[in-house]
């Protein structure tokens, strides 16, 4: 009973879906307080919060709280990876690993070791990679994966959506005329209906580690009785976040992309 | 889906009349049912046939309207009012609107008048542009969805019994095919196949283009043709290779079958029909820019030719044609953007060489990184100044002179390839003459003087380049000149921007020039 009347009350709500946050604060600050300015109710955070970026410790923190008032969190590669840093260093990625690591209190490693990997909410379907073998971290990146993750998505027989991350782009799949997946570009900004008798897939792209040669934040926010989902783009303080990273001690690099947004 | 009974209640609408019932859809008069107000325009209420055995694209094609209607907005297009539940209850309920379509003058007994062909394709066109700027195509354009509204303030007679030279603007319906920018596009398939009715589908969506302007363009220019000769330019096909026809082979030049067609006709009505699109007019806008301007039209080969194209050319096309295959379109109001209708107000009196310089390198720029740009050159003079006795001072004596003048001042701007033109126009009212050009031909880009058009009297009433920029429909740019001539001269004329002048004043800055004549702008 209690799960139906969440459901419920759950549809009524704008959810805000944000994904890839990175440790990025300053970024995940201003898609929060943009999505509360846009009315969202709900959050859902599907994964990597943490990983490349100065702050994984203040972001856990302020995402735990929101866990706490009803969020939905998931965990993604990189909290897998941060969980388990390898010892030995082979990629750029790993050096962060192990000082995130470091960052977090055995709490917070503790939180994110019992997170899930999907959840659904009634219609929405929430993932960070892709539905199909979602612990193997698929990347969603063409209309032939998006196909496999909705397919997966049809042991949960009432769900309409599926929303995940992981490739840092936001694209909406949906179906053709005749039935198969077509990629959609999102124009930042527009309220696209997404009516229920059809079936959605939607990469929200990356809160804290945009790579499409814009720096701005993204995000997407579901209004789900009115059936429309908007994605955004936020500004933020890019350069405060590079300049946290560097001060950190971090790679360059994982300076210099926030700030090109590559 | 079973008639609806009229009297009967559905989500809060009474159902009336059923005003037609055709293959793809029911539509009803409706009313709101008691308890709320009208909304101060007459309703209806379309219902798509969607029994078992309909086509799924008819019901998706639905779907596209419901989404499309609902966000457009203008007197181009009927007002949206509620869409039905597609799972339970499909139907779009929006502004029912008197008036007759397009069909309505292609059923006149006689040839049409040019005048009346002329003017129902700038209606056409314009509606078209107003859609475009929204970043929606129609891709259905055809006579049974374009109406005419009846005259402004005709009640009497019926819109049926008006003259065929009596209507308003063009309304376009039925967006089941359309395509928006913003959304995506439920009717693309990967297989790409031609989405359109088969007379006036342009070749680009024969391959399965959909979101390009100027298919829209070609679908009026198909319009056109049928109202200058009565005849279908490529038939009316029935196979998809007959549509693709269209690719490579030109129509019988209308003059051909109506020999009293001017030849700027034609000339606007195969642009249109160019099987490039890249060939046509650019914009819809540019189209009704040519049909409201005839005089100007530059009359190609194309508009006096009353021959059939060759047999070898389009055996030369068709191999062309066959390597013509799907691409994806660039968002219409970006598109759109690329080809502006460029205005630029030249005071016909009191403006100095240096203005009148600058005026021109402005106007050089705003056209520089746009080859498809249009350049409108205008001018307004007071209609005080012609005089019916005087034969020096003639209506026409005194057009030719100041037209005479805007073509010389024009002249360093011309380029082979660029179109622009010059109009004189008259009015008491400068500002409000400008303006009323600029929205009659969707301007793009106002150019005009800072200082211009009675600098004089700047400190004391809202002048010219004031008003224009306050109420354009679109971008002004004011321009302040950047030489001052006159100073160089030595002389100081009245008309000379005193700041501006101070900068190379050779009596050192701050000189006598910057006397009373400091207006607020400089």
């Amino acid at each position: 009973m209690m799960v139906g009347l969440y459901r419920a009350e759950f549809s009524d709500m704008k959810l805000a879906l944000l994904s890839d946050i990175h440790s990025n604060l300053h970024a995940l600050q201003a898609c929060l307080a943009h999505a509360r300015a846009q009315g969202a109710q709900q959050f859902a955070f599907l994964g990597d919060l943490v990983g490349y970026g100065a702050q994984p410790a203040e972001v856990l923190e302020c995402i735990m709280a929101l866990q706490g008032e009803g969020a939905t969190v998931l965990r993604g590669n990189h909290e897998q990876v941060t969980l388990a840093p390898p010892d030995v260093v082979q990629q750029i990625g790993d050096m962060g690993a192990q000082w995130t690591h470091s960052q977090l209190s055995t709490h917070q490693r503790n939180w994110l070791a019992q997170l899930p990997l999907t959840h659904d909410l009634g219609a929405v379907l929430l993932v960070h990679a892709s539905v199909n073998e979602p612990e193997r971290w698929r990347y969603v990146d063409s209309p032939m994966a998006a196909t496999a993750s909705l397919d997966a998505a049809r042991a949960w027989p009432q769900v309409r959506y599926v929303f995940g991350g992981h490739v840092h782009a936001q694209t909406l799949y949906y179906r053709g005329a005749v039935g198969q997946l077509m990629p959609f570009q999102p124009q930042a900004g527009v309220a696209i209906p997404v009516p229920r008798h059809r079936q959605w897939l939607a990469t929200v792209g990356s809160v804290g580690q945009p790579r499409d040669g814009n720096p701005q934040a993204m995000y997407a926010l579901f209004d789900q009785s009115a059936a429309l989902l908007t994605f955004h783009r936020v500004h933020y303080d890019h350069a405060a976040a590079a300049d946290a990273i560097r001060r950190a001690g971090l790679p360059q690099f994982f300076a210099t992309r926030l700030e090109a947004g590559r | 889906m079973k008639l609806l009974t009229p009297g009967s209640e559905l989500d809060g609408f009474t159902i009336g009349e059923c005003i037609h019932s055709g293959g793809m859809a029911h539509i009803y008069h409706v009313t709101y049912a008691q308890g709320r107000h009208n909304p101060g325009f007459p309703m209806a209420m379309k219902v798509p046939r969607m029994a078992s055995g309909d086509g799924a694209e008819n019901i998706i094609s639905f779907e596209v309207e419901c989404q499309i209607q609902q966000v457009l907005a203008g007197s181009h297009v009927p007002r949206f009012v509620a869409a039905g539940d597609l799972e339970r209850m499909p139907y779009l309920v929006m502004e029912y609107l008197a008036g007759r379509t397009l069909q309505h003058w292609l059923d006149a007994p006689q040839p049409l008048d040019v005048n009346v062909i002329t003017r129902l394709g700038v209606a056409m066109a314009r509606a078209a542009h107003a859609l475009h700027l929204q970043n929606t195509v129609h891709l259905d354009l055809k006579p049974q969805n374009v109406l005419f509204r009846p005259t402004p303030g005709a009640t009497e007679p019926a819109p049926a019994a008006q003259p065929l030279g009596a209507f308003g603007a063009a309304v376009l319906l039925d967006f089941g095919l359309s395509h928006h920018a913003h959304y995506p596009d439920l009717l693309a398939e990967q297989l790409r196949k031609a989405v359109g009715s088969p007379a006036w589908i342009a070749p680009e969506q024969v391959v399965g283009v959909r979101g390009d302007p100027r298919s829209d363009v070609f679908a009026i220019g198909v319009m056109l043709y049928q109202l200058c000769t009565g005849e279908l330019p490529f038939g009316e096909p029935q196979t998809a290779a007959g549509m693709r026809q269209r690719l490579w082979i030109d129509p019988v030049p209308p003059r051909k079958r109506r020999a009293d067609l001017p030849a700027w006709l034609q000339e606007v009505v195969l642009r249109c029909l160019e099987p490039e699109a890249a060939k046509r007019y650019p914009s819809a806008a540019l189209l009704a820019f040519d049909l409201s301007h005839p005089t100007q039209v530059h009359v190609s080969e194309r508009g006096t030719n009353t021959q059939a194209t060759p047999f070898l050319t389009h055996v030369k096309r068709w191999i062309k044609a066959a390597g013509m295959h799907y691409q994806p379109s660039p968002v219409p109001s970006q598109q759109i953007e690329e080809v502006p209708i460029v205005m630029v107000a030249v005071p016909y009196r009191d403006a100095t060489d240096a203005t009148l310089y600058s005026l021109r390198q402005a106007v050089a720029r705003s056209l520089g990184t746009r080859p498809g740009a249009r350049l409108a050159c205008v001018t307004v003079i007071p209609s005080s100044l012609s005089n019916t006795t005087s034969e020096e001072r003639s209506e026409t004596q005194l057009h030719r002179r100041y037209l005479t003048q805007l073509h010389q001042w024009a002249q360093p701007l011309d380029h082979p390839g660029r179109q622009s033109s010059c109009h004189v126009l008259e009015s008491g009212d400068v500002a409000q003459a400008l303006l009323d050009y600029a929205v009659g031909n969707q301007v793009s880009v106002i150019v005009m003087g800072a200082a211009t058009h009675g600098l004089k009297t700047q400190r004391f009433i809202a002048t010219v380049p004031i008003k224009v920029a306050m109420d354009a429909p679109c971008t002004v740019i004011l321009v302040k000149q950047t030489l001052p001539f006159a100073q160089l001269a030595g002389a100081a004329e009245d008309d000379t921007d005193p700041r501006g002048g101070a900068l190379v004043d050779p009596r050192g800055p701050g000189a006598a020039l910057y006397g009373d004549d400091l207006g607020p702008l400089g």
